[in-house]
């Protein structure tokens, strides 16, 4: 049986293992490895296991079931083996840091430090290994208007749908590419909403890509449920190709859907705008532990570097599932698994043959679930004029409100890169750091630049990853040195550890 | 903008949003919430003062930011509606000093 742990207070101060995210990555790597006699802590933000694709899978009624498919309904025994395991599950909980144990607070013992903050108590736990199964984030699609209310992503809908059982009430309109518009706008039908149009923003030159790696997708089983979903959508609503540009129009609320074609353009009249195209793998906090990454020509985005069992360049830290590359959630257990096996190894929990036999196993089902990815990834990889907009006006950075025109301004002014970028016109500077303008403000910067994204590279990200108070982080346990450097002398008459609580000064 | 499914039954819980008295079921977060009660603008930017409302619903484009029980900048997505919240619209940068 799986230890919730409530607060703050509950936790361990060391684990062999901590994994960040309990989507399919994460649970089955912490399954796994506490199979194996680990001492596993599985730290996640939301309010129950599943991460963004079993999401309340564990609460959903047979009618919510029918509605979201049978790749959701699948994600139950997934969940009900992870709440039968023997390890520590820490919902509600922000994981804002990963890297080498401190020298001088660390225990010596364990090689990592993981900063977590639960119900406004930071605290820092020492781990032995961490796998990081962060998962993905829909990738930003900027274009004038997607900031105004009425807009939102895909991935939301879906979100709605699932915790809360909330369908859009009005007309609505689908944007982009990928199999996952496809499958919303298969699931809102399903609900009874009505979906007005999907505009399909493919690049048609994608199938010249995607043909030589057809036949693995024909015999992959996504082929059937893909040709299923198009088939379903094609029946019960319009579906518009050919788009060169979209805009969405309102004063202050979405209500058209502008569609620019070659020959002609379209004013589609709605809602709610849902937007999806594709998504990225979610870097925050990889790339905050100072893990290694490339830029993916094929994803068109960055993803970290990791070997065959999912570790990264930081000694101990390992990535499974879409933190590490898209996947798919089949993909991504099988790469917990992996993940959770290799740390099993590492802190000689098995031996070499025992690991070697699960591995092979493993790996098998791994390949098997990643047949026909490459033909997902070039078939629906969305166009550049979606990824960089033509329009000087839009918005590319939503916290700061700094549009592509005066991003290009500072490009011609030979900035080398975001971080760059960044200082000069504060974009990714906001409270999302960067996670919904990042691809976007590289990508555009590499075109100004004229060379590849990966020379031009990431943001520099920097813990903690999520906002956590000041308050938080002045109660963390400090050491008798830090005392003294900050504040030239230790007071002994009170010892002993004081949380302080967030609004003490009210 | 949303409506709730039929075949959902999860007992309510009452919230205030700008001080106006707003239902809501178990389980939902404070940004859903607001959406099936019709608020689809949550927060106005502290750039321009334009409006904006939850996004991604997972915690990651922080457009859905509120004021919950007088504290600000709260993701609405990834906080759980309970019985008597006060929830309040973000008017730009709200900073903790401004809290009552």
């Amino acid at each position: 049986m799986i230890k919730d742990i409530q607060s703050a207070a509950n936790l361990a101060p060391a684990y062999d293992l901590v994994v960040v995210g309990a989507g399919p990555a994460g649970l089955s790597a912490a399954i796994e490895a506490s199979t194996h006699g680990l001492a596993v802590l599985l730290a996640d933000e939301n309010e129950s296991p599943g991460g963004q694709i079993y999401r309340s899978v564990d609460r959903a009624s047979d009618a919510d079931l029918t509605r979201m498919g049978p790749d959701y309904a699948a994600g139950r025994r997934l969940i009900e083996r992870f709440r039968g395991a023997d390890l520590s599950y820490a919902r509600r909980a922000t994981v804002w840091s990963v890297g080498p144990a401190d020298e001088e607070t660390g225990d010596g013992a364990h090689a990592l430090e993981v900063g977590i903050s639960l119900g406004g108590i930071a605290r820092p736990i020492a781990a032995d290994r961490v796998i990081l199964a962060t998962g993905a984030l829909e990738r930003p699609f900027p274009f004038p208007g997607w900031t105004m209310p009425g807009v939102m992503a895909a991935g939301a809908a879906q979100i709605l749908m699932k915790s809360s059982g909330l369908v859009p009430s009005g007309r609505t309109i689908l944007a982009g590419t990928g199999p996952l518009l496809y499958l919303l706008a298969s699931q809102l039908l399903r609900a009874g909403v009505s979906v007005i149009a999907v505009v399909d923003t493919t690049p048609v030159e994608n199938w010249r890509l995607a043909l030589p790696h057809v036949l693995s997708f024909a015999t992959s089983p996504y082929a059937l449920k893909g040709l299923k979903l198009l088939l379903e959508v094609h029946r019960h609503t319009r579906v518009i190709r050919g788009a060169t540009a979209i805009e969405a129009v309102g004063s202050g609320q979405f209500s058209a859907l502008r569609v620019h074609r070659s020959n002609k353009s379209l004013h589609i009249e709605g809602d709610l705008l849902l937007l999806h195209q594709g998504i990225a793998p979610n870097l925050n906090l990889t790339l905050a532990a100072g893990c290694d990454y490339v830029w993916d020509e094929r994803l068109a985005a960055f993803r970290p570097n990791v070997d065959g069992r999912g570790a990264s360049s930081v000694s101990g830290v390992s990535i499974a599932g879409d933190a590490a590359g898209i996947v798919g959630a089949v993909a991504s257990a099988h790469q917990g698994e992996l993940a959770g096996l290799a740390a099993a190894l590492d802190l000689n929990r098995i031996g070499q043959s025992v690991y070697e036999q699960r591995r092979a196993q493993h790996a098998q089902k791994l390949a098997r679930a990643l047949r026909g990815r490459t033909f997902i990834d070039d078939r629906f990889r969305p166009g550049k004029t979606f990824r960089v907009p033509e329009d000087d006006g839009t918005i590319i950075c939503r916290c700061e409100e700094i549009t592509a025109g005066k991003l290009r301004e500072v490009a011609a002014l030979g900035v080398p890169g975001p971080n760059q970028m960044k200082a000069f016109t504060r974009c990714g500077m906001g409270p999302c750091q960067g996670r919904l303008c990042g691809l976007t403000a590289v990508e555009l910067l590499a075109q100004c630049r004229g060379v590849p994204p990966g020379e031009v590279g990431y943001y520099r990200l920097r813990p903690p990853i999520k906002p956590v108070t000041l308050s938080e982080l002045a109660a963390l346990p400090h050491t008798e040195a830090a005392t003294i450097a900050v504040a030239g002398f230790v007071e002994r008459a009170h010892d002993g550890a004081q949380d302080a609580t967030y609004g003490s000064h009210r | 903008m949303f409506r709730r499914l039929p075949d959902r039954k999860e007992s309510s819980v009452s919230f205030t949003f700008d001080g106006v008295p707003t239902m809501a079921c178990q389980g939902d977060s404070v940004a859903s919430a607001l959406l099936a009660a019709g608020h689809c603008s949550t927060r106005r930017t502290p750039v321009s003062g334009a409006v904006r409302g939850p996004y991604c619903m997972m915690g990651v484009c922080f457009e859905c930011l509120v004021k919950i029980d007088g504290r600000p900048n709260r993701q609405g997505c990834m906080t759980t509606v309970v019985e008597g919240m006060r929830v309040e619209t973000q008017d730009g940068a709200a900073m903790p000093g401004q809290e009552e």
